[in-house]
């Protein structure tokens, strides 16, 4: 990838554990930001945010409506709302039905990055027991950006990321090990 | 598969529909957020099957009915009884307690969608034994919901997440008695919405209609850009009394816009309180 832009991650089920151990050896001089949409349940949200800020030094925070999305930052969204991305690179949020039974769903945020950060985005999809996610990293692969997913084999619940290395021309399989080096080499 | 996954609507289409509604129905969607509108915009092509760009376009331009349907899909209707229990804690302890000084009380639910949070407010009010001398003015862009919203028939399978809401907001009745089975609908008891009024209500391009002492407006705002944010807001503040409330949605705020320095935050929840100064 040249000039990654964004980096998007995705996951459910068994997922929180995998940001655990790759969050500290994220370089705090990458170029993008991080955006992570994970499910859980709703209302948890500055425990999510809390947590992973002492994982590492890079700005850890919720998602808002109408901010300016700004590299070197992770972005956690918030719990029963769905993230979209603006051309002028804001964030929207939207309340709508729930997706793949999921609200947020990995699948709106995925498409929406592709939509507006096309070639230069990168989503990962982790561990999870459904398949939100991977109708929206087969936008991203047709507006050019690329696709990782984690090792089924590494993850908790194998579904979601075997459910993506069978219907999409993934870029990458990761064992929880490589994603930090990947990470950090999209910069 | 050879099915794309691209958005079967592209920005310029977006825009060109904004532009077509407007000018022929009179709605003003400019200042929507694009990125979910384009969203809504794309579910609907997809849900009714359109073929073309083309003949979407001259469907929602010359079909009423069809324009009908449009303006309920494309603006987001998704809401439950009681949503955020907590809200409903602060309003049922610290807003409506202060409100109860007042001999009438007058509520503004705008964006109502299909009526869940007037009934829920209903039902507190009248645990309150406020509801005699309340009214509740509950608005939407969408004459479709209101429709819904004036029955008072709700899905009989959300009253279990709608109990454990109510309790949760700290209720203590038996959430059932308010409502009787009825197929798969619960139909709420007809005396929770003799003080409700329902009217369509356009918040971008309709006035202030009256002075309330607490205006509603929860998951709204999020769908507009920062300008029309604003002006909503200013719409807010002019339709509300001095030492009224103006509660929004949780990822909601009065920040930023030129209104909030006379609105003071209650603590934790989204519900702010004017105070102007009187002596300016």
């Amino acid at each position: 990838m040249k000039n990654c832009e964004a980096l998007v991650i995705g996951g459910s089920a068994g997922s929180l554990d995998v940001l655990i151990k790759v969050l500290p050896s994220i370089n705090l001089d990458i170029k993008f930001p991080i955006i992570i949409v994970l499910h859980r349940k709703k209302g948890t949200d500055s425990l999510l945010s809390d947590l992973l800020s002492t994982k590492t030094k890079l700005k850890v925070k919720e998602a808002e409506e109408k901010e300016n999305i700004l590299a070197k930052t992770i972005y956690i969204v918030p719990s029963d709302y769905h993230l979209l991305f603006e051309k002028d690179f804001t964030f929207s949020l939207d309340y709508s039905e729930k997706v793949n039974y999921s609200r947020p769903s990995i699948d709106v945020t995925f498409q929406s990055a592709a939509e507006v950060y096309k070639d230069k985005l990168v989503c990962l999809l982790l561990s999870g027991s459904n398949a939100d996610g991977v109708n929206g990293l087969t936008m991203v692969k047709e507006f050019g950006g690329e696709v990782a997913v984690q090792n089924p084999k590494t993850a908790q619940v194998d579904y979601m990321p075997n459910q993506a290395i069978l219907r999409v021309n993934v870029d990458e399989i990761l064992d929880i090990e490589q994603m930090a080096d990947y990470i950090n080499k999209l910069n | 598969m050879l099915v794309s996954n691209l958005p079967p609507i592209n920005d310029e289409q977006v825009e060109t529909l904004i532009d077509d509604v407007l000018e022929q129905y009179g709605y003003d969607f400019t200042g929507y957020s694009r990125a979910s509108l384009k969203r809504r915009l794309s579910r609907l092509y997809s849900l009714d099957k359109q073929v073309s760009f083309a003949e979407f376009r001259y469907k929602i331009g010359s079909d009423n009915l069809y324009f009908k349907r449009f303006v309920e899909q494309i603006t987001v209707n998704v809401t439950e009884m009681f949503r955020d229990p907590n809200f409903y804690k602060a309003l049922r302890e610290r807003v409506l307690p202060t409100l109860a000084t007042y001999p009438f009380i007058r509520i503004w639910l705008a964006g109502c969608s299909t009526g869940e949070e007037a009934y829920s407010m209903a039902i507190v009010l009248k645990e309150l034994n406020l509801l005699h001398k309340s009214l509740i003015y509950a608005t939407d862009i969408n004459p479709t919901v209101l429709e819904k919203a004036a029955l008072g028939m709700f899905p009989l399978s959300q009253m279990k997440q709608y109990s454990e809401n109510y309790i949760a907001s700290g209720g203590k009745a038996d959430f059932s008695s308010y409502y009787s089975a009825n197929y798969s609908l619960a139909k709420f008891d007809v005396d929770l919405k003799e003080k409700m009024i329902f009217s369509t209500h356009n918040l971008v391009s309709d006035h202030s209609f009256n002075e309330f002492q607490l205006i509603l407006c929860r998951n709204v705002l999020i769908y507009f850009d920062r300008d029309l944010q604003f002006k909503v807001l200013q719409l807010f503040d002019n339709s509300l009394e001095n030492l009224g409330f103006l509660a929004l949605g949780t990822k909601e705020t009065t920040d930023f816009s030129p209104i909030s320095k006379r609105y003071k935050r209650l603590e934790m929840e989204k519900i702010w309180r004017k105070t102007v100064n009187e002596k300016l």
